[in-house]
């Protein structure tokens, strides 16, 4: 059985992508960027206490779950979410709703989908796809990151929904139940800005926002005194990268993908101060690609990056999105006034 | 980020895959374009690889002259730490850790060495062995 209307789509990024196909398999059009950007889900935090694979967790965006959940407001969506105790229940209910017609997101484990090119494979637990049909043993996947559909057998899918540790999916299975007969564009996309401002601005915490990026710099600057192993060290600067190239959508592509909502939303309001956002949003994403190429480079025992030269790169990207949430902040303000 | 500047260097493990980024066409416009991997990408990806490796490959000859069980190179094999494993488990951290101890292993019982084959997705007797 298959959903023969479904129709995959490309997208830069997990979550944004199951959300923005789902929604639009079930008749509200919403591109990838629009997704991300109404759903307040861009951010940046580094908390040095919570450990991933032995380094601390540093994030682009908001925690797993945020993008549909937080469309929740801002769309008045409502998606059905279920979680399972038992895996042949969490099966027979992705069953059942296929047998329905109804595509539905899932969220697994990306180190037992085999699918995955093995250099791809590790413990991240939080990976979103849409099952769209089951062809004998195998399900017909829609992974956005993919530009191709894909196959996983019903084994393989089973173990990667319940898969244990952080994030852990237990059997997570998702679909839109109440939909908006249509929306407050503007409304939402000003409730939207105003909070990723304030989270990157304003939170009294120095691990989530902005300063979060100022606290990153001088942690590399000081890499050396914590831990005099080289060796170490690398590994430290090629993990904060590789939460950002791998783990998140490449190239610091979630400003690049926060420009692309700021300039359409801009355009659908004509609203010319976020067209300018986006274009600083833009060189913001392109800062980041700088901190990532440098920190490539350290990673390769290039002589010319040091530490202080990769903490020099990361205040340049904070400045920017510094200078950029402010002019959001005005902008939001003079739109309150 | 231009069109003309998405990376595009043909990472193998991509294949006949193409990964999404948003860039801007020559109108100034967002577009979703389809990149071939970025090396950058393949560099860190490739280091955290090669120390899981580096773990996997120690532990084995560690395991070999009797001064670790097998459970430590499978994990490591495997992608995992000891933090992962435990929570894979939902074993407490320091009784894996002493079922690293080869004398431990070996004392196991069947439904906790199922649990560990089981996280690791491996069979019981694959478990025991060592390549």
């Amino acid at each position: 059985m298959k959903v023969e209307n479904f129709e995959h789509r490309h997208a830069g990024h997990c979550e944004t992508g199951v959300t923005s196909s789902l929604l639009r398999h079930y008749g509200v059009e919403l591109s990838e960027p629009m997704a991300l950007g109404l759903s307040a889900s861009l951010t940046f935090f580094h908390f040095p206490f919570v450990k991933v694979g032995g380094f601390p967790i540093t994030a682009y965006r908001m925690p797993p779950g945020s993008v549909y959940g937080g469309l929740r407001k801002a769309l008045g969506l409502t998606m059905r979410k279920q979680r399972f105790g038992d895996p042949d229940a969490a099966m027979a209910a992705l069953d059942a709703e296929l047998a329905g017609g109804r595509p539905v997101g899932l969220q697994a484990s990306v180190y037992w989908l085999p699918y995955f090119p093995p250099e791809m494979r590790f413990h991240f637990n939080a990976h979103n796809l849409i099952v769209y049909g089951k062809d004998g043993d195998d399900y017909l996947i829609s992974d956005p990151v993919f530009d191709q559909p894909q196959r996983c057998a019903a084994a393989d899918l089973r173990k990667a929904r319940y898969a244990r540790g952080t994030f852990a999916p237990k059997g997570l299975l998702y679909f839109p139940q109440a939909l908006p007969a249509q929306f407050d564009l503007r409304a939402a996309t000003q409730r939207a800005i105003g909070k990723t401002w304030k989270m990157m601005l304003h939170t009294p915490v120095p691990y989530v926002g902005v300063r979060a990026i100022e606290a990153l710099a001088r942690r590399i600057e000081t890499l050396a005194r914590k831990n005099p192993d080289l060796r170490w060290q690398r590994l430290f600067v090629g993990n904060v990268i590789r939460m950002q190239e791998e783990i998140g959508t490449g190239g610091g592509g979630f400003r690049f993908m926060y420009a692309a909502f700021l300039q359409e939303a801009g355009e659908r309001l004509d609203e010319p101060a976020l067209r300018a956002a986006a274009q600083r949003m833009t060189d913001c994403g392109d800062a980041w690609r700088r901190f990532a190429l440098a920190g490539a480079h350290f990673a390769r025992k290039k002589p010319d990056v040091t530490p202080a030269r990769l903490a020099a790169l990361l205040r340049e990207c904070a400045a920017q999105e510094r200078a950029n949430y402010e002019a959001l902040k005005a902008w939001s303000k003079a739109r309150a006034a | 980020m231009k069109r003309d500047e998405v990376p595009q260097d043909g990472l193998p493990y991509y294949g006949e895959q193409r990964k999404a980024v948003y860039a801007l066409d020559r109108n100034g416009h967002y577009e979703a374009v389809a990149s071939s991997g970025w090396q950058v990408e393949a560099t860190v990806t490739g280091d955290a690889i090669a120390e899981f490796e580096r773990l996997a490959q120690a532990a084995l000859q560690r395991a070999r002259r009797g001064e670790c069980s097998p459970l430590e190179y499978h994990m490591y094999a495997r992608r995992m730490d000891l933090p992962t494993l435990a929570q894979s488990t939902g074993f407490w951290r320091c009784g894996v850790r002493r079922a690293l101890q080869p004398q431990v292993f070996a004392r196991l019982r069947a439904r906790r060495l199922q649990a560990y084959a089981d996280a690791l997705g491996l069979g019981v007797d694959e478990l025991k062995k060592l390549p």
